[in-house]
């Protein structure tokens, strides 16, 4: 190790412990439910309504719950693993420790693709979302939305590189505002506070179900956009002060508050919108809860829900660039990758060079990739790694059973929840096939040679001996 | 010109601001300290680097 002056004026940051550099430990429970939730409430804003034009708002709720019990088996499997393998990486740190490196390299890869992909897809969002407010207040011609697409990676990019503390601070600031902002929609346009606008009994009459059966099989993967994002709370594992308690509480009050926030936003949109207006998201209805509060006559829900689906956009994209940096870094720590990504900011006890590669990386996608493909892939990263989480669990709960090590939750009625996790990714592999089968092939062909590409040259310089961090027995049948 | 082209070269200014603070702090970083200490950060040590504060009366 480099002698270094700890003294020294220059060289800031260098802790009285020496000179070693890492993570700061200053997360609460809190910035855990900010992660995770500002990751996926955009969701609730926008995206989630194409299930209403595959089958009806019928098959919506359907497509809600159904995926509300995927997540919810997703929560309670991370919180368990998580509070247990707390570091950076998440579920790549997870697969690392229980399955194996080739599993890993995947699962590191399928972190990175989906997180980046989304915090792409937000900008574009956000981008859109500003021409909106252009030609409302009387902007003629088109604005041209790249300058605010790269603003908002960038601004997001460089909060994230000055440090978790404030970022994750920002985050839960304004997903607070954007879920206060479905939760005042649905009292204001329910009749509990004021006079009630929503028709469920009118709008589905003749419509319940318009495409039978296979219209709900055809809606079930964009019942995910209502939760996609929620397991990137184990990314925070290396940055919260109590890893035991922060974790488990932070993604269980989330996937909570989601649950809460999904089933309002559908019972509020439907009971407004027709389902055919609701159900196409690009001619129609883009931004469902907007719309709704356009229908309901005030200003004030307008400006509301117009600065809900903005922030709730930021919140994501931010969410996603903490995410995605933390996989990357870890995967450099560990040599899956060049070490290079494994620095740490001395000052601001970032990942920084993990920060600033992924954003031109972002810019990228966010400028020259079509919206509906870079979601698609988001989404089937994000599928390939909860299918990897219930045989995580299982493995985990059979290599080290309860009471071998010490965990800061353990999820009940296992193996119920690895199994029904299991069969629905299965069920919504299926539905996804249906829809997006050439995008499904080809991005598993990618994942096969890029496993071929470590297995056969790049595991040679991974750190072998150093990955194994866990104070943990030797695994039962080893 | 109006408000709306002010606010896209607003966009493009701040971009430009926030990029290049992030990439000549971190070439100052890089040439400031040592890559072993940069790149030190190892899995599961946190908690034995804040144990090593121990106060002794």
């Amino acid at each position: 190790m480099t002698e270094v002056d700890i003294t020294s004026k220059t060289i800031d940051g260098i802790g009285p412990h020496g000179v070693k550099v890492g993570l700061l430990r200053v997360l609460g429970p809190a910035h855990v439910w900010a992660l995770g939730v500002g990751i996926v409430l955009v969701g609730e804003y926008m995206g989630w309504n194409f299930a209403v034009g595959k089958g009806g708002a019928y098959a919506a709720l359907i497509a809600c719950w159904f995926a509300g019990i995927l997540y919810t088996c997703v929560a309670m499997i991370d919180s368990e693993v998580t509070s247990t393998v707390a570091s950076a990486g998440g579920q790549y740190t997870q697969a690392k420790h229980i399955v194996g490196p080739l599993m890993a390299f995947n699962v590191g890869l399928y972190l990175v693709f989906a997180y980046t992909m989304l915090e792409a897809a937000n900008a574009i969002t956000a981008g859109y979302l500003v021409s909106v407010v252009a030609t409302m207040t009387g902007h003629e011609g088109d604005l041209n939305q790249r300058p605010f697409i790269i603003l908002v990676i960038m601004f997001l990019a460089w909060l994230n590189y000055r440090g978790v503390l404030a970022t994750l601070t920002f985050n839960l600031v304004i997903t607070a505002f954007a879920f206060a902002a479905i939760l005042i929609l649905f009292l204001s346009t329910s009749g509990i506070v004021g006079a009630g606008i929503m028709d469920h009994a009118a709008l589905f009459e003749g419509h319940a179900l318009p495409y039978g059966w296979i219209g709900i099989l055809a809606s079930l993967h964009f019942g995910l956009w209502f939760y996609l994002g929620i397991e990137g709370t184990t990314q925070a594992a290396e940055e919260v002060r109590s890893p035991a308690r922060a974790l488990p509480f932070g993604t269980l009050a989330g996937i909570m508050t989601l649950l809460i926030a999904a089933t309002l936003t559908w019972y509020v949109c439907s009971g407004v919108l027709p389902w055919e207006f609701l159900g196409d998201g690009v001619n129609g209805s883009v931004a469902p809860l907007f719309d709704t509060a356009r229908l309901s006559g005030s200003t004030g829900l307008v400006w509301l829900l117009g600065f809900g689906t903005l922030f709730a956009t930021l919140a994501s994209a931010n969410g996603c660039i903490n995410d995605a940096s933390r996989a990357w870094f870890a995967m450099g720590r560990d040599k899956y990758l060049p070490g290079w990504f494994g620095a740490v900011h001395p000052r601001y006890r970032t990942p920084y060079r993990a920060i600033v590669f992924l954003v031109p990386i972002a810019l990228i996608f966010a400028l020259g990739a079509p919206l509906d493909q870079v979601i698609t892939f988001s989404i089937l990263s994000g599928l390939l790694g909860y299918t990897f989480m219930p045989l995580n669990i299982i493995l985990f709960r059979r290599k080290w059973p309860l009471n071998s090590i010490k965990r800061g939750y353990e999820h009940p009625f296992h193996p119920l929840p690895a199994i029904m996790l299991l069969s629905l990714c299965g069920v919504t592999f299926f539905a996804v096939f249906l829809g997006y089968g050439t995008q499904l092939v080809a991005m598993i062909g990618f994942y096969i040679v890029v496993s071929l590409w470590f297995h056969f040259w790049r595991y040679r310089f991974v750190n072998r001996g150093a990955q194994f961090t866990m104070p943990w027995p030797k695994p039962q049948g080893y | 010109m109006g408000l709306w082209n002010w606010i896209e070269y607003g966009a493009w200014a701040l971009s430009a601001a926030f990029g290049l603070h992030m990439v000549l702090d971190w070439l100052r970083t890089d040439s400031t300290y040592p890559e072993d200490v940069l790149t030190s950060s190892r899995e599961g040590e946190l908690e034995a680097m804040a144990e090593e504060h121990k106060v002794t009366s």
